[in-house]
Parts: structure tokens; sequence; C-alpha cells
């Protein structure tokens, strides 16, 4: 374990930031990113999950046996997932009603099954924080920047903020799911792009 | 034989705690939840009824048990008498159920306003059975106690153009919501005196 908390946590923010490098995940990324604020409220809910269910199996990694690793991870990832579920009912329920269905499918995210059984299972509790945190912090941001992108241009709202005047012409095409690949797709495109040098 | 009762146990465990958990924290949250949901979902209809009462019909509340289900209802205070209720009931849409509140004036038994909260009406079509006031207006001022209909079943309803069936399901969560004023207003009245007195 020569990588220290710090490298562990950045490499999740570029390096490997989840949608784009691992191309993980990508149900969530599509589907929420019509308006920032559903971006990050489903960003904050992963990194929540992520982090707690990563700190969780990282702690137990010698007390799961082997053979039934999986099930013992989905259960303490739905049991986070159900937490979330139940304070946001609880405290931002308009919210909760815009993410819907999105937030109990957050248990078959591939990011957080991923980094369990990849990360937490193998490593300590500081680095599995620090990389749940990583993971989380830039899974958020991908979000974040896709659906400014899409609010943006497919509604010419910012945080539900008009940002042009009363004659822009919204690109609904971009709110709609087949601008949400493309947007995807471009981003991906401009990633690799700048990774190259 | 002995590893499988292992990895057995170890499942077991993980789901009991992870039930124990959950439970613990829905009890945390019930009541909230219980609030936020009316806040969201019913709370805009019930303000809309209620305008221009003096007090939260959210919070004053009454739960009444009526044939093995219980009621809320809610309490609005007019010039310093409470003396309406508001109260959900359910009728047939052509989408589906359609939860419509109806408020009524304890002293003449008057509708004091009527409004869809839930339903999965055709959008533009029998959604207005929501959006449109001039629709519910006209239930104003009628006794609960009168049949209501559709003018096309011989009623005193304008139908919505081309949502016959939405109509009449609001009709009938109305004449359910007067059937049910009918056995319970003795019990409301008690109710009310005992919470002021």
């Amino acid at each position: 374990m020569a990588k220290t908390a710090v490298q562990e946590f950045t490499k999740g923010l570029w390096a490997e930031i989840p949608p784009f490098r691992l191309v993980l995940g990508l149900c969530p990324v599509l589907a929420v990113t019509k308006t920032v604020e559903n971006g990050i409220g489903m960003g904050v809910a992963t990194t929540f999950v992520l982090i707690c269910s990563n700190i969780l199996i990282s702690l137990l990694r010698n007390v799961i046996p082997k053979k039934v690793r999986i099930a013992c991870f989905i259960v303490v990832i739905a049991t986070f997932v159900t937490v979330v579920e139940l304070v946001m009912q609880a405290f931002a329920y308009p919210l909760f009603l815009k993410l819907g269905i999105f937030i109990p499918l957050i248990v078959v995210n591939c990011i957080v099954l991923g980094r369990a059984e990849a990360f937490a299972a193998k490593n300590g509790v500081v680095a599995s924080f620090a990389d749940g945190l990583g993971m989380g912090v830039g899974f958020t941001l991908s979000l974040t920047a896709l659906a400014i992108v899409r609010e943006v241009l497919g509604n010419g709202t910012f945080y539900d903020i008009p940002v042009f005047g009363p004659s822009f012409e919204p690109f609904s095409f971009m709110v709609q799911a087949p601008g949400a690949f493309v947007c995807l797709g471009l981003m991906l495109c401009i990633m690799n792009m700048l990774g190259k040098k | 034989m002995r590893e499988m009762l292992k990895l057995f146990i170890a499942v077991v465990v993980f789901s009991c705690l992870s039930g124990g958990v959950l439970a613990a924290i829905q009890n945390a949250t019930k009541e909230r939840i219980e609030y936020q949901q009316l806040k969201f979902v019913k709370g805009p209809t019930i303000k809309d009824i209620m305008e221009g009462c003096s007090n939260d019909p959210l919070i004053d509340r009454l739960r009444i048990v009526d044939e093995a289900k219980e009621m809320h209802l809610f309490v609005g205070e007019f010039e310093g008498k409470r003396n309406t209720v508001a109260f959900e009931t359910f009728g047939k849409g052509y989408g589906g159920v359609m939860g419509v509140i109806v408020g009524v004036n304890l002293d003449n038994d008057e509708i004091i306003g009527v409004g869809v909260t839930t339903h999965s009406e055709t959008p533009g079509v029998g959604s207005k059975a929501k959006t449109d006031p001039d629709f519910t207006a006209q239930f104003k001022g009628l006794s609960l106690f009168d049949p209501f209909k559709v003018k096309a079943d011989g009623g005193q309803i304008d139908a919505l153009s081309g949502a016959t069936i939405s109509s009449r399901g609001v009709c009938g969560a109305v004449v359910e919501a007067g059937e049910i004023y009918k056995r319970l207003k003795p019990t409301i009245i008690e109710k009310m005196k005992e919470k002021q007195g």
C-alpha cells in the first residue's frame, strides 16, 4: 500500500473519475441530469452511500466469508440506500419526488458495488474512506457538469434561474434521453483528448 | 457442512442487523415523512380549499376511524370559528384512482371547495380536473348531501371536454365524501368540542 489517502482521494477526481474514465453507473448519469438540482442531489446521495458502505465493508472485510461476500455487500449497500431514502423523504421531500425510483436504484449502481468489491474489501479503513469520498465527489462533479450543459441548453435555466433572455428558444433535445447520450459522448471525447497530452 | 453453516449464519446475522437499523430509522422519521407527504402532496390542494383560514390545517387535524379505516380531517378556522373540515376521498378516473379533497362547512353542510391531489389521468385532457379551477369551482356552495353527476348522466356538473370519465371520477369521489360526512358528522362535532374545551 504505497499510495497515501490523499492519492486515493484525488484519483477519483480525474484519473479514475467514475462515469467518464471507468464508464460505470451510467443509468443515473443519463437519467437524472436533466436539471442541476437533480444532478447534485443524486451525486450527494450516492457519495453518502459510497463512503458509508466503503467504511463498513473495509471494517468487516475479515469477518465476511469470501463465498458470500457479494450477498453481504449488497445487504450493507441496500441498508444505506434505504437510510438515504428515508432521510430524504423526511427532510427533502420535493427532491425525493423528482428523483423517485433512482434513489432505490443506487443499490445496483455499479460504482458502489464495484468500489466495495475492488477496493474496500482489500484495503484499510482510512484508504477506503478516501476512495469512497473521491469516487463520490468525482461522480457528483460529473453529474453536475453534464446537468449544467443539459439544463442550460435544454431549458435555458441554471438551478431553475433563467440565464438567457426571454427570447431564448430552448434546445429541448438536450433534456430528452438522446440528448443525454450525445452530451455524454461529447464529454467523453473531450476528456480523452485532454488525457492524451 | 460446517462451512455451509458458517456462511448461512454470516448472511443471517447481517440481514438481521440491517433490518434492526432500518426499523429504528423508519420509526424515527415516520412522523416527519407523514407531515412532508401531507405538505407537498395534499398541502397545496388543502391550502387552496381553505384559502383565508387563520390556522394551519395541516397541523390542526383530527383522526377519526371510519369503517376500520383511519381518516385524517383537516380543520380550518375562519373568522375565529373552527367550522370547516377537509378530507380526502377517492374516485375512479380514466387512468386509475383519483384522490379528491373535499372541504365542507359544518354549520350548513355546504361545500367550500374541491381539489384533486393525486391522479394518473391523460395529461392535458383528464389532468385538467386538477389544473382547471373552473371545473372544481362548480361544486362550491352546493350541499354535500346532493347527488353529484355530470350533465351527460342527468346531473348538474359540466364535464371537462373530452374527459367525461375523469369528471365522473371526481363526482364519484365527492358523492363518497358526502356518505362519509353523513356517517362521521356527529363524531366530528364531538371531537371539535373536545379539542376546544
